[in-house]
């Protein structure tokens, strides 16, 4: 199986506190990775670090067996690369439709054009509803982004993702703050998505993340103390020990 | 040549020690609450008119400079209370147009209170004449005075941030805003004392410079927008950038205009380079201030951009 | 549904200019035409400063500079006997995409209460430079020998051309502006006022696009100041003096900001304000101030926020 993208030797420190200590880590083509680890671990450290927008004090970032280290954000969302948000991040005041259009056009054609009107180009508009249909949002298309529940917002923040047209998505904690359906919608998604794409996903929600994923990290004060199936980390007694303690999974 | 270099080099540094009064404040305002105020420099001019009005009913300089610290201190405290306290929360473009408004209604103000004729306030005895300082170069001792009062408040105030427990609570916040209301600290009673204790700054500075200028209703605004140069040279929430940033505008901007159509005559014809020079000079602050910021987008000494 | 309320206003706007002439014919008042020529010309800068301040939310403190650049832009032509319009307007336009690259770049690295200070402090510069350059009139300012020529002739003399000179531009503009707002460049830079991490997440990186849009906005602003020369016949730095520019960023809140018919409509509300308060008053700054303040304490979002928060009350009344 191919590696995707891969972390070598990443450390990250602030003062005294080391949140990234000397992580590896590979992500392979079509699976779903899941980095677990109770809070203040360091992941979102890491998505941070891999998407481009910390740079590590150490270490690399490999994406396809090209060193990218030195990317920013931007450049390596044009290598294929998207994230979401622990913290839902997206464009407030524009409308469902124009969030995933603005994305679409960040990898069709240039954006230094001024005069023809953007609302109007079916190019981006047909892309971006396909994004949203695919998430289950193409009935909210018109609406304010900012007037959206949290669980839609969530799902339009990953149609923004797909909408850049990436292999590798870094989801971190898609789940957080919804509930009940909401959840399971998401969770239905990312099923879906992970057919097409190598995900890397961050997540608390245990029962979500056994159900997903392909192999699971688990993350301890900055290390990968274990990595594994599902099932293996279940029986793993250093990361029930570490981690999962009393909770039955 | 040496004694004009070193009279124009005492001449900066105490226009940088006055700048450095008035961007003090500033500085912990910007730094502290995030909160950008344009009427910083009307206050500079406040301090001189209400210093030339207690000159003139107590007939002394000493008294009316101690009756103008304090007024300068409670005129603070009302405009944080009457309208800035409501501006912390609101964005910069609202700081902007309420604190320009305020720049309006204060210079008007003036005008109403004072007229519009400038205003001179009389030198102190003691203070007045000259000295010498080598050979035979002599030089004020009342300019002497204002250099060695600003190094002093200079020093007052490194010692009140470095050693004082408010001073810790300052630098906190200047760097963090959050943890300081995350120390259970009466944010509000803590801003308002930095506003006026600004204020009085600004008000002493222009108070102690009112007998060597003419005290009219313009001389706020060009040193606002220098004290904005010394601030963002020196990074915002910074004292210690202040005072660098000061000390480097003041001697940069009086050296550039007394020097540049000097320098300029060796490569070019005198009309020429004289004229070239006093055009060019007053912007040679500005392009400092470019320069540093393009190496050090958060200035010399500050932490961030943001 | 919005966009052709603010379409309708600036349709109105317009119209409304366009009957000036006729009114100040039957009210035998040409100060008339003269007033409504400022408010054009200050109507497109306050326009083009609504391009960076409104859709791209920098705060730019000093518009006023662009004013300057275009008017010294006639000054300098007409001694170097160039008299044509066209060749004022490109010279002004030249020179404000000249400074305004340099000095939004630096500025532009920054945010915040540091963006506006700096450029408060360029625009102070360019001052400082006039106030200084004697050959130009330095501090007091010098009359232009005449107003610019158009093609050779000088229709510009008469108020009544310049007016229609100067709505024609206006207008044009404001097609201009529309047309950029909406467009694919225009989406980019409303995206990085909406939440630069997010569009830097999918691939953009907001300073070409904030560059690009600090210049067309110092160009516009520039046209107005071109304008302004040949209205007063005389060019000084108080064209430029930071109040103005204080004032353009009032003239754009008054009437809403990201609106562009906002700005139109805020230009012409101050400096019917200025021009009302002092008929009253000589101290007119004061209640200018002192409205100002009001403004922001009462009324946060303008005029148009007003207008917003009336329409809310008046619906729940419903």
């Amino acid at each position: 199986m191919s590696v995707v993208l891969s972390a070598q030797g990443l450390r990250k420190s602030y003062g005294a506190l080391t949140v990234t200590d000397n992580l590896s880590l590979d992500l392979h083509q079509d699976e779903l990775l899941a980095v677990i680890g109770p809070n203040g671990a360091g992941k979102t450290t890491l998505i941070n670090q891999l998407s481009g927008q910390l740079r590590p004090d150490a270490g690399r970032v490999v994406l396809a067996g090209r060193d990218i280290s030195d990317q920013s954000m931007a450049q390596r969302v044009h290598l294929g690369m998207a994230r979401t948000f622990q913290i839902t991040s997206i464009l407030p005041g524009f409308s469902v439709l124009e969030n995933v259009a603005l994305a679409v056009q960040a990898r069709s054609g240039s954006s230094f054009r001024f005069f023809r009107a953007a609302a109007g180009q079916r190019r981006l508009n047909d892309a971006a509803m396909a994004h949203l249909a695919e998430v289950d949002l193409d009935a909210d298309a018109q609406r304010r982004a900012a007037d959206l529940s949290h669980g839609k917002q969530r799902q339009l923040e990953l149609a923004i993702a797909l909408a850049t047209d990436p292999h590798i998505l870094l989801l971190d904690e898609p789940l957080a703050g919804t509930g009940g359906a909401e959840a399971a919608r998401l969770v239905a998604l990312m099923q879906r998505l992970k057919a097409r794409h190598s995900i890397l996903l961050i997540e608390h929600d245990m029962r979500a993340v056994f159900a997903l994923a392909n192999r699971i990290a688990v993350m301890v004060y900055g290390q990968i103390i274990a990595t594994g199936t599902p099932d293996e980390i279940r029986a793993n007694p250093r990361v029930r020990a570490a981690y999962l303690g009393q909770e039955s999974v | 040549m040496t004694n004009l270099f070193l009279l124009q080099l005492l001449n900066g540094a105490q226009l940088g020690v006055l700048l450095f009064l008035i961007a003090a404040g500033l500085t912990l305002i910007f730094g502290i609450m995030d909160f950008i105020n344009l009427a910083h420099g009307v206050l500079y001019m406040v301090g001189a008119y209400v210093m030339a009005s207690f000159a003139m009913l107590t007939g002394s300089f000493w008294l009316a400079l101690g009756l103008t610290v304090p007024a300068m201190l409670i005129c603070g405290l009302l405009l944080e209370f009457t309208v800035f306290r409501a501006l912390y929360a609101r964005s910069h473009l609202d700081q902007v147009l309420a604190t320009f408004g305020l720049v309006l209604v204060i210079s008007e103000g003036v005008k109403i209170l004072w007229g519009s004729a400038p205003l001179t306030v009389p030198m102190p005895d003691l203070l007045s004449g000259s000295v010498g300082l080598i050979g035979p170069l002599k030089y004020p001792v009342y300019r002497l005075a204002i250099l060695v009062v600003g190094l002093a408040s200079a020093l007052g105030l490194y010692v009140l941030i470095t050693q004082t427990r408010i001073g810790m609570l300052l630098r906190a916040g200047a760097s963090n805003r959050e943890m300081v209301s995350a120390l259970g600290v009466n944010v509000g009673r803590l801003f308002a004392m930095v506003f006026a204790f600004g204020a009085m700054l600004a008000g002493f500075a222009g108070a102690i410079v009112a007998p060597i200028l003419s005290v009219d209703t313009g001389m706020g605004e060009s040193v606002l927008i220098l004290a904005f140069v010394v601030i963002v040279i020196g990074g915002i929430g910074s004292i210690r950038g202040a005072f660098m940033g000061a000390l480097l505008v003041g001697v940069v901007d009086t050296m550039g205009r007394s020097f540049g159509p000097i320098v300029l005559r060796m490569i070019m014809e005198p009309a020429a380079a004289g004229q070239l020079g006093r055009t060019l000079a007053p912007m040679l602050v500005y392009i400092l201030m470019a320069a540093i910021l393009f190496a050090r987008p958060a200035g010399l000494f500050g932490r961030r951009a943001e | 549904m919005r966009l052709m309320g603010r379409d309708l206003v600036a349709l109105l706007l317009f119209a409304g200019f366009a009957a000036v002439p006729l009114l100040a014919n039957l009210l035998q008042d040409p100060f008339l035409l003269v007033i409504a020529t400022r408010m054009l010309a200050f109507a497109i800068a306050a326009m083009g400063l609504d391009l960076v301040l409104g859709y791209g939310a920098l705060v730019s403190f000093g518009h006023a500079a662009y004013l300057g650049i275009g008017a010294y832009a006639v000054t300098i032509l007409m001694r170097l006997g160039v008299y044509d319009i066209g060749l004022h307007l490109l010279a002004g336009i030249a020179a404000a995409v000249v400074f305004a690259v340099g000095t939004g770049a630096v500025s532009l690295r920054t945010r915040g209460v540091y963006f506006i200070m700096i450029t408060l402090a360029f625009s102070q510069m360019a001052y400082f430079f006039f106030v200084s350059f004697s050959a130009l009139g330095g501090d007091d300012g010098a009359s232009l020998p005449q107003r610019s020529t158009l093609f050779g002739h000088d229709l510009l003399e008469n108020d009544l051309w310049l007016f229609w000179l100067a709505l024609g531009l206006l207008i044009g503009l404001f097609l201009v502006c529309r047309a950029i707002v909406g467009s694919r460049f225009g989406r980019v830079l409303c995206g990085a006022r909406e939440n630069p991490q997010r569009m830097q997440a999918i691939g953009f990186v907001p300073f070409g696009y904030q560059l690009t849009a600090y210049v067309i906005s110092g160009a516009i602003t520039s046209i107005a100041g071109v304008l302004l020369a040949n209205q007063a016949e005389f060019v000084s730095p108080a064209l430029m003096n930071w109040h103005r520019s204080g004032e353009l960023i009032v003239m754009v809140v008054l009437g809403g900001i990201g609106t562009l018919s906002g700005a139109i409509a805020g230009a012409v509300l101050a400096l019917l304000l200025e021009e009302t308060l002092a008929g009253f008053t000589q101290y007119w700054k004061l209640w200018f101030g002192l409205f100002l303040v009001g403004i922001v304490l009462f009324a946060p979002g303008g005029v148009q926020g007003l207008v917003a928060r009336i329409k809310l009350q008046i619906g729940s009344r419903r």
